[in-house]
């Protein structure tokens, strides 16, 4: 059962001069989010992260393609009641006080007043701001922002959470926070949609990514596969009391050598060679001290889409925004 | 309480917490420095004077209040994005922008119930007899103020603050000429001008007609058909301007 799915969803806005042709934010898009997991929405500043998640919520009207959200085509009011939402770099009504903005968005979800009141005690604990309970939000920082604004997004009890760039702004402690509020949500059947650009957030918690580049999904899966069948990996080799410098055979195997007096660090470009360099480090008398494999990140994955992507410029992508 | 309901409280909090109504303070003190310093200088009028200022610093402050909230109801929250996280909850555009005119509505209501308040103990102070003509005035004043609102309302659902707030003020403006204006150009013999002024006489509201502060002030009672009539023209012109800003409102992307 798919929570999310978009089928050749696209989104061009006018340039606003005649004879220029329109900017095109998304080109055909299609993904699936799964029930109950957690989908990280990879891609650089511009490439159409927010446009998807606005599409999806109603807030913008795709120019062309489909989009479900629990069955239902985006925007529809009704299915909102299921769907929780935090937006980038939130501003929020400051003049309102952290349990009154709260209690405001319970409203409107339609929940009664009691369980209203309940749900901003529950939730004003679990985001750490219980002690801030009656202060204005004006006042607060803006990792206390993006905490109510987490608070505001679960108030009605969502089965569907989508967020956009929730870690922005966080420190490393308010990062793992929510890190582990997302993993919580997971834990009681939640689906939880996510935009970052934060690599390493994405590579601890998600189940399944996408990656988005100039408004098309370049890759979708989950980490290790997608990681796996790009096959870049290099090999970390440690020895001492051997002789680098100079010999021809070792330089041709390796694509790095670093030697620091006795010790030496030699990387291959790919495992193939280990066999080979070790029988040549023995063959001098030396010391095998490591091999330390290294797989491909996703890292390395994002950095290579964006670098074929780079070389693949049509002239309608060539200027204006997409988030 | 509905959705709608939730909206406008919020916007009726908004304006109570960032001091909407310290102007009363000010009207206060302009309406009671006025009245005692055109006491001083008139001889034989200065009742009315008393009571003629008075509805004017009503009508000039609700108009000033309804420009310049309504400019920015719709435009702040897009500007500040905190449509973003009304949108995704379950209420529909126009419950949204019926919710934000009645939260301004709410506003605008309880002040001027407390100008009211002041104007009458002012005319009290003075002596100035207190009969229902300015009871009057003053609901058509509240009608006109709804008009602008809507006015206001609508032109913030498409265009920046400062442009809604020119236009608004035009409108405004035009308003309270075109009658003169029609009749200026019913005598001349330029079709173009005449055609203009009947556009703009048809298309812009008619507040001329929402205007009796002249005859409350002198105790002169309006005809009850005459209130009824321009209090349902007033009431469904705002009415044709939400709804246009609820139309405008469902085709925007934010």
């Amino acid at each position: 059962m798919d929570d999310i799915a978009t089928e050749d969803l696209s989104k061009s806005y006018p340039s606003g001069w005649p004879g220029r042709p329109p900017f095109v934010a998304l080109d055909g898009l299609s993904l699936t989010v799964r029930r109950g997991e957690i989908f990280g929405f990879l891609g650089p500043n511009g490439a159409g992260k927010t446009t998807t998640l606005k599409i999806l919520l109603g807030l913008v009207r795709a120019t062309s393609g489909r989009a479900l959200l629990l069955g239902q085509p985006a925007g529809d009011v009704a299915t909102r009641r299921r769907i929780g939402f935090l937006p980038e770099s939130p501003y929020f009504y400051d003049y309102l006080t952290a349990e009154e903005f709260l209690g405001f968005y319970g409203q409107l979800a339609g929940l009664s007043r009691a369980v209203t009141t309940q749900r901003v005690d529950d939730l004003l604990q679990l985001v750490g701001l219980g002690e801030a309970r009656t202060r204005q939000l004006r006042k607060f920082s803006k990792g206390m922002l993006q905490r109510i604004g987490l608070a505001q997004a679960l108030i009605h009890d969502p089965e569907l959470v989508i967020l956009d760039e929730p870690m922005t702004g966080l420190d490393p402690v308010g990062r793992k926070q929510v890190r582990d509020l997302i993993l919580s949500l997971r834990d009681q059947g939640k689906t939880v949609f996510f935009s970052t650009h934060i690599l390493h957030d994405v590579e601890m918690i998600c189940d399944r990514v996408g990656i988005v580049m100039k408004g098309r999904l370049v890759a979708s899966g989950r980490v290790d596969e997608l990681v796996r069948q790009d096959h870049i990996q290099s090999v970390e080799i440690v020895c001492q009391h051997v002789k680098v410098e100079g010999n021809a055979f070792i330089q041709s195997l390796a694509s790095r050598v670093l030697q620091q007096g006795q010790q030496c660090l030699i990387v291959l470009p790919s495992p193939d060679a280990v066999d080979a360099l070790v029988d040549e480090i023995r063959r001098q008398g030396g010391r095998l001290l490591s091999v330390t494999p290294h797989k491909a990140s996703l890292e390395d994955l994002f950095f290579h889409e964006a670098a074929q992507e780079a070389s693949r410029v049509p002239a309608h992508m060539t200027s204006g925004r997409a988030s | 309480m509905g959705a709608i309901g939730v909206i406008a409280l919020n916007a009726f909090r908004e304006s109570l917490r960032d001091k909407i109504l310290y102007n009363l303070v000010l009207f206060a003190g302009l309406l009671i420095g006025l009245s005692v310093l055109l006491a001083d200088l008139t001889i034989t009028e200065h009742h009315k004077m008393i009571a003629d200022m008075g509805l004017a610093a009503i009508n000039l402050i609700g108009v000033i209040i309804a420009i310049f909230i309504g400019i920015s109801l719709v435009n702040k929250e897009i500007e500040r994005r905190t449509i973003y996280t009304i949108m995704a909850r379950p209420i529909s555009r126009t419950f949204f922008i019926l919710g934000k005119y009645l939260g301004l509505v709410l506003t605008l209501f309880v002040n001027m119930a407390i100008m009211l308040g002041v104007f009458l103990i002012t005319l009290w102070l003075y002596h100035v007899p207190i009969g229902p003509s300015l009871f009057q005035s003053v609901q058509l004043i509240f009608i006109e103020i709804l008009v602008v609102t809507a006015i206001a309302l609508f032109f913030s659902t498409f265009s920046s603050a400062t442009l809604s707030a020119i236009l608004t003020l035009g409108i405004y403006v035009i308003g309270h000429l075109t009658s003169d204006l029609r009749g200026l150009t019913s005598n001349s013999e330029s079709v173009a001008a005449k055609a203009v002024v009947d556009v703009l006489y048809y298309l812009c509201p008619n507040l001329e007609m929402l205007n009796i502060k002249g005859q409350a002030a002198v105790g002169i009672l309006v005809a009850p058909e005459y209130m009824m009539f321009a209090s349902l023209y007033g009431l469904l012109y705002a009415g044709v301007l939400v709804t246009g800003a609820c139309l405008v409102f469902q085709q925007r992307d934010f």
